[in-house]
């Protein structure tokens, strides 16, 4: 990090100004690449890595491809090498790194580590990716639903607190009626009521945000283990068994190789999850609706000096959030897990409200962090079933340890909507 | 989330900053400061003064309100009040009788929990109850202590469960593997978990200071790695786990680290409450006598200000993260050489790291506030357990009853609203 507080280049004096810690990227780029290194200095595998492209059900199958392990890790830190030396080029010349070259870097990095790790194993490439995405779908919920409030000008710490309300009343709602579609409305309402308490508490009583999130979160899992305790435990077959989404295959999508399973061979809230985030993305740049709700985020005088009803529309917007991170909750309670637990998010919550941050509150760009996340947790379960020479405690603790990189390292540039977290008092 | 590190901010920070006159300012130059100048300045400014501003009364109205919400999610979940509701139009009377029983018999009880046990046979028994509160209380105050020191420079730790992880761990380290006689073991055991608990509190500050890395981000993500690696020092024989046992546990902890029993073997209560108050005074000293205070709360009310002052942000975020690290540390010493001394787990910080937010929000971040905001959340817990095993009503609903009494205090204009009382602001 000694390289954050360089003095400024002389050759790009003014962009490098406008521009600071333009060298954080390289610099855990480089960090990465000597990780990744390290790792075979240190214990060099020897061995095939196998990879396994295809699954039961393919139009056609894709041949297993296999591959010398150290080969593979020398030829990532290679590229990688290279990646960081252009990122190292572009911030000498004032240039910010390509967000393309970023993520080629992870890509590498990440087979690299993968490789190292399988090697003289066969790694389901499908499966893994199938299941990263199954994971992340909460997180993606969780993190559409903080970026819109955000955008809107409401920090939301209650992700946790939505979710996990969520997961609650989509057990309830759908083990008493056995849909679960009702199920689903039951956790959009949950997840909008802790986010009317939000609003509450955030538009209309001018609390700090941060504040009233976290207790928000308190509340919801004293709330939850106290009814799962006092009546759901007791009633376990009436209240807490709920019937749960079938997997869907999309009729022909689902054959393509590779993509098929992992894209169309899953749950109906996986699909709304593709409609979800496109509609988030596209109604945030593209409607009238979505400029409003970055106008109230951003400059909330200037938005009710032209008839923008500021308070409305946060209420709307966080309302909406709280819905959508319900989704997010109902995914526990009606795909992943058999019934409701106590505190089952495990602070899921925090880790969507991470993806918001790191994504710079961009609908797309954290439904990619997300994505990212899940991703980071299959591999650590991937790998315990495949057996990695990586105790497992330190595969857990990747995800985070990644994301504190990346927050002080890729993300220091991100600017968070000028109102954010700013109560609106008009006058 | 909108606050940004301090090199995101422009250098030149000649404009006008937040005048330090000791009146209130009022409803129109809050409102002004919020729209027509930097809002990062203000923010925990106005955080804290909503905080503040509220009088002793609301604070009373806000636990009276929290108590009557736990007391309806009692009532709804009570077996005999829905039984007694079955046949409520036909009998009224039982459902009230019903109602009353279970709410009285909560609250009585949590009363014997807390504070004073009539039911008990001896005088020991009796006032056993208030002992156990100021042993819950202890790892409270340590942690909120704290919690609240980064309030005041304007930070948000949430890193607590990692930080107590850690402090714990290593306490328990130096006490498992060090064969000392006490005089030595036990200070150093104490030293050894603040240091390091420090040393991981100040990862955040430090990151915020260099690259303006969001503190509330970097200390969630410290609160899983720092679990998953005393998790894994716990696997390992060579570091924590208890000789000839595969549990992720460490061994019981050695007599001459314990922290010794305050009230004789018949009381539970140790040496940490004392620890907690001796760190009260020391925070309070920090804070308002110290010039490292004065620049905490200096960068607190507005970075902006205080850096043209001449303050170096940075090191001021730093310390106030150290300090804060080792306090919040100190709270798992104390849980490991003091209140659950059969060795150290993964699950040593009791959850003590989130409670400790609400009682720093309580305690307004005033060291004696905390030390009080502590002993009230410390008697909860008392009382909820006794409660949880003399009414068989979960202990959660403490957790609400908590974070309703911060809720509510935080919005003192709700709370006048609702009880109808006449409020400056209209």
């Amino acid at each position: 990090m000694s390289t954050v507080d360089l003095p400024v280049n002389s050759e790009a004096p003014a962009v490098a100004e406008r521009i600071p810690g333009l060298w954080k990227t390289p610099g855990v780029m480089a960090a990465f690449t000597v990780l990744v290194a390290l790792l075979v200095l240190i214990r060099p595998r020897s061995g095939d890595s196998t990879f396994r492209w295809s699954r039961d059900g393919d139009w056609f199958t894709i041949p297993d491809i296999s591959l010398p392990a150290n080969g593979i890790v020398w030829t990532a830190v290679a590229l990688c090498l290279l990646c960081t030396a252009y990122a190292a080029w572009n911030a000498r010349a004032g240039r910010k790194t390509p967000l393309v070259l970023v993520s080629a870097f992870a890509v590498l990095a990440v087979s690299g580590f993968m490789s190292w790790a399988v090697a003289g194993k066969t790694l389901p490439v499908v499966g893994l990716l199938a299941g990263a995405l199954a994971l992340a779908v909460p997180l993606v919920f969780g993190a559409l639903g903080g970026v819109l409030g955000e955008r809107a000008g409401v920090v939301n710490i209650a992700i946790d607190g939505q979710l996990l309300f969520g997961a609650f009343g989509a057990a309830i709602a759908a083990s008493l009626t056995g849909s679960p579609w009702v199920g689903l409305i039951a956790a959009m309402i949950a997840g909008m009521l802790v986010a009317l308490l939000l609003g509450l508490f955030a538009i209309t009583y001018w609390v700090e945000q941060v504040i009233v999130g976290v207790v928000l979160n308190v509340l919801v899992i004293g709330f939850t283990s106290f009814m799962f305790s006092q009546v759901l435990s007791e009633n376990s077959a009436a209240l807490n068994n709920p019937p749960h989404f079938p997997r869907l295959e999309i009729w022909v999508l689902s054959g393509i190789p590779v993509i098929g399973p992992i894209f169309f061979r899953q749950t109906v809230l996986v699909y709304m999850m593709y409609v979800a985030v496109f509609l988030v993305a596209w109604a945030l740049y593209r409607s009238k609706w979505g400029l409003r709700v970055r106008a109230v985020g951003e400059h909330p005088k200037a938005a009710d000096t032209v008839g923008i009803n500021v308070i409305a529309t946060r209420y709307r917007t966080v309302l909406l959030a709280g819905a959508i991170a319900g989704i997010g909750g109902a995914t526990y309670t009606l795909v992943s897990v058999p019934s409701f637990g106590r505190e089952m998010t495990g602070g899921a919550g925090y880790i969507a409200l991470a993806a918001v941050i790191f994504g710079k509150w961009d609908p797309i760009k954290a439904t990619l962090a997300a994505l990212l996340f899940g991703f980071a947790s299959n591999v650590e379960s991937v790998l315990s079933v495949i057996g990695s020479p990586v105790p497992s405690q330190f595969m857990l603790m990747l995800p985070y340890v990644v994301t504190i990189f990346a927050v002080a390292g890729l993300v220091g540039n991100s600017r968070a909507p000028a109102a954010d977290g700013v109560p609106y008092r008009k006058g | 989330m909108s606050e940004k590190g301090p090199e995101n901010q422009p250098v030149e920070t000649s404009e006008p900053t937040e005048p330090t006159e000791p009146t209130e300012p009022t409803e129109e130059t809050k409102a002004a400061s919020d729209a027509d100048r930097v809002p990062e300045a203000s923010r925990w400014h106005l955080a804290m003064r909503e905080i503040t501003t509220g009088n002793a009364l609301v604070a009373v109205l806000s636990v009276l309100l929290a108590m009557f919400f736990g007391s309806l999610m009692i009532l709804f979940t009570d077996e005999d009040v829905r039984y007694g509701l079955s046949y409520f139009f036909a009998r009224p009377s039982d459902t009230f009788y019903y109602a009353w029983e279970a709410i009285s018999g909560a609250y009585v009880s949590l009363w014997r929990g807390a504070v004073f046990n009539d039911l008990g046979g001896t005088f020991t028994q009796q006032i056993k109850p208030i002992t156990e509160t100021l042993k819950f209380a202890a790892p409270l105050t340590l942690a909120g202590l704290g919690i609240g020191l980064t309030f005041r420079a304007g930070l948000f730790n949430i890193g607590g469960r990692g930080q107590m992880l850690l402090g714990g761990a290593a306490a328990a380290f130096v006490a498992v593997k060090l064969d000392l006689p006490m005089i030595v073991h036990l200070p150093l055991a104490i030293l050894v978990g603040a240091l390091v608990a420090a040393l991981w509190g100040g990862i955040p500050g430090i990151l915020k200071a260099l690259t303006g890395a969001h503190e509330v981000i970097v200390t969630i993500m410290l609160n899983y790695v720092g679990y998953y690696l005393v998790f894994y020092a716990l696997t390992r024989k060579s570091l924590l786990q208890a000789p000839g046992s595969g549990n992720p546990k460490s061994a019981p902890m050695p007599e001459s680290a314990i922290l010794p029993d305050l009230l004789g073997p018949k009381f539970n209560l140790h040496a940490g409450f004392l620890l907690a108050v001796l760190a009260t005074f020391l925070v309070w000293w920090i804070l308002n006598r110290s010039s490292l205070g004065y620049r905490f709360r200096a960068v607190g009310e507005n970075p902006s200000a205080a850096r043209a002052a001449g303050i170096n942000v940075g090191v001021a975020y730093t310390s106030a993260f150290l300090i804060s690290g080792a306090l919040v540390g100190l709270a798992g010493v104390n849980q490991v050489l003091g209140s659950v001394t059969d060795g150290a787990t993964s699950g040593l910080d009791a959850g003590i790291g989130f409670d400790a937010i609400t009682v720093a929000l309580l305690g307004r971040s005033r060291p004696f506030g905390i030390l009080a905001a502590g002993i009230l959340f410390g008697a909860f817990k008392s009382g909820g357990f006794f409660m949880q095993a003399s009414e068989g009503i979960p202990v959660d609903i403490v957790l609400v009853i908590q974070s309703l009494i911060v809720l509510f205090l935080a919005a003192p204009p709700l709370v006048k609203a609702i009880f109808r009382l006449p409020t400056k602001e209209a």
